[in-house]
């Protein structure tokens, strides 16, 4: 038997596995439409293989000094030029890649199950333990910008490992603030009420019955979040409390260029337009997710 | 309810995310992985020194006593004393980089609000056209900049290359260019995408056909009747920006070298000086509350549609 379903961020109950299959299929049709999602969903799949291929494609070890060839512009056998050890930007920023996609995905997605579980439950059972998470998403939200990152860091200790704790904790107000929101949408619906009165436990309604009709505003919020998360990891590299040298992280890269700016500014540039360009293909492909799935915006 | 219910009431509010927030700041030097005296000691100190440390410290007391202590202390004005400097925190941190922090995060605030504003009009009135299109592309590129690089990048063109602007420091109104435009952007670009979504929503309501079918001019349509209701969502994004920028104001600091409380805060975890460390962050957090306090108050009086209750 079909079990009642809501159309994807409609949040309207439907009834059957083909109207579901219908309103995927208006959701995947918007999105191919959207030529900026697309393109940012190019950039990022492009990024994901660099990633992966990264030591089969860079030119050269990542980490391997040469002093005599130190602070070169690009050329035919560095492409984006050398920095003050002699390394090459290129391999360094391939193999960069891993890093700070890694960090970026990872910690989102540690932060977002945090996040969803407390808004679920927060949502779901309401009253005090509702009133308990909203306080502590309250006190982490009150920490502006990145210092509650830098926080996390300063008690930890600077790593990358540390940077992914961080970044992800930062993350859990806002999954968990949006997914309450949505499972109190969803809780009224009549057909909560008739699953709970044929007797459903509290974990089947909610893993069975909120959570899949909640996941459209979670997987907007997790594209866009993944640039953002990509961005803090790289400023808390850049402070000195993120990855550490000689790792090719690319904020590392870039406040380690810092210091040569008059004499080999391609050394700050590449890795900075690199960070660039990923943020950009993520929050292009989140804006077009969150537009394909949104209900108002033409079919 | 009345304005002065409201006020009472939201303060009430903040007073749990007030104990949340020293709670918090107070657990970091517990969670310290080893003894945080030790590390605070320094590497070569003795047994003694590491004790004296923690007498200091006042880490053999029970939990529960040192965190009322350390609010009853916070709240007479007393953070404790650096480590490195031995000066009273709320010294080093009041001296005047307290100051200095609040002014860039206000000129990074008003280099956002200017900007944003701006595009967001523009882009709102001249709807797909090429300038709103352009206006769009620079602010998705403003949303994923990351501030520090276009900070040295700024300082690389305007400083370094052209000599416009000098490359660091804080005092003159040259100083303060790059880093209020490093700051900003990318407040810039979200209240430009803010103005536009919300002026596009309000252009479309009958009271503006009825203003245009009376008779009414473009201009004052816009600025008079649109723009006016347009920006009530646009002064919260505001409000939060300027808590937003105090966070940034950490990376800004850094690249331009400013020494305000950023720069205090990287300096302080770097010599493992935790009474600073916390001190600046509570002094931090405690700043931004009190923001999204007086945003919540003007977005009431400005807009006297949202229910109290």
């Amino acid at each position: 038997m079909n079990e009642p379903q809501l159309q994807p961020a409609t949040g309207t109950p439907v009834i059957g596995g083909n109207t579901r299959a219908a309103s995927w299929k208006v959701f995947y049709k918007k999105l191919s439409k959207n030529k900026a999602a697309l393109a940012g969903a190019l950039i990022v799949f492009i990024f994901v293989l660099l990633a992966l291929l990264a030591p089969y494609i860079a030119p050269y070890e990542p980490n391997k000094m040469q002093i005599a060839n130190k602070l070169q512009g690009p050329s035919a056998e560095h492409w984006l030029g050398t920095d003050d050890k002699g390394r090459d930007i290129l391999s360094r920023i391939l193999y960069g890649s891993r890093i700070s996609l890694t960090v970026g995905i990872l910690s989102t997605v540690l932060g977002a199950a945090i996040g969803i579980v407390l808004g679920i439950v927060s949502g779901y059972y309401g009253r005090w333990v509702d009133s308990l998470i909203m306080r502590i998403c309250d006190v982490l939200l009150a920490f502006p910008g990145i210092l509650l990152a830098l926080a996390i860091v300063s008690v930890l200790g600077a790593s990358t490992v540390n940077v992914i704790i961080a970044v992800a904790f930062f993350a859990i107000p806002t999954f968990a603030r949006i997914v309450r929101g949505s499972t109190l949408a969803v809780k009224k619906l009549e057909y909560i009420d008739a699953i709970k009165a044929v007797g459903a436990r509290d974990s089947r309604i909610i893993f069975r019955h909120i959570l899949p009709n909640i996941t459209s505003p979670i997987i907007v919020q997790a594209t866009l979040y993944i640039a953002s998360a990509i961005i803090t990891a790289a400023a808390l590299s850049f402070l000195g409390m993120g990855t550490q040298p000689p790792d090719p992280e690319w904020g590392t890269m870039l406040s380690q260029g810092r210091s040569y700016i008059r004499q080999a500014p391609h050394i700050t540039l590449f890795p900075g337009l690199v960070i660039l360009l990923v943020v950009v293909g993520f929050n292009l492909f989140g804006d077009g997710l969150r537009d394909a799935l949104d209900p108002k915006t033409k079919k | 309810m009345n304005m002065f219910v409201f006020i009472l009431r939201r303060l009430f509010q903040t007073i749990p995310v007030m104990i949340g927030v020293t709670l918090a700041v107070f657990l970091m030097m517990h969670l310290i992985p080893g003894d945080a005296a030790k590390i605070m000691a320094g590497e070569n100190a003795n047994p003694d020194q590491i004790e004296q440390m923690r007498e200091n410290l006042g880490l053999n007391d029970p939990l529960h006593i040192q965190y009322l202590r350390f609010v009853t202390n916070a709240v007479q004005g007393d953070l404790g004393n650096s480590i490195r400097t031995s000066r009273p925190v709320t010294e080093e941190i009041f001296s005047s980089r307290f100051a200095i922090t609040v002014q860039l995060a206000l000129i990074g605030t008003a280099a956002a609000v200017l900007l944003g504003l701006v595009a967001g009009i523009i882009s709102a009135t001249r709807k797909y056209s090429a300038a709103d299109v352009g206006i769009m592309l620079v602010a998705l590129l403003g949303l994923s900049l990351p501030n520090f690089w276009l900070g040295i990048m700024l300082i690389y063109l305007f400083s370094v290359n052209l000599g416009w602007l000098p490359v660091a420091g804080w005092g003159t109104w040259e100083h303060m260019i790059l880093p209020a435009i490093t700051l900003g952007t990318g407040g810039a670009a979200i209240i430009a995408r803010m103005t536009r979504s919300s002026m596009l929503e309000v252009l479309n309501q009958d009271f503006i056909r009825t203003a245009y079918a009376k008779g009414v001019s473009d201009k004052v349509v816009i600025y008079k009747h649109a723009l006016r209701n347009a920006l009530i969502p646009v002064v919260t994004v505001v409000g939060l920006q300027f808590g937003g920028l105090l966070g940034g104001a950490v990376i800004t600091e850094t690249v331009f070298a400013i020494n305000g409380l950023g720069r205090l805060i990287i300096d302080s975890i770097r010599a493992h000086d935790f009474p600073m460390v916390q001190g600046t962050i509570l002094v931090c957090a405690v700043l931004f509350v009190l923001v999204n306090f007086l945003v919540d108050i003007t977005y009431r009086l400005i807009n006297k549609r949202i229910d109290l209750n």
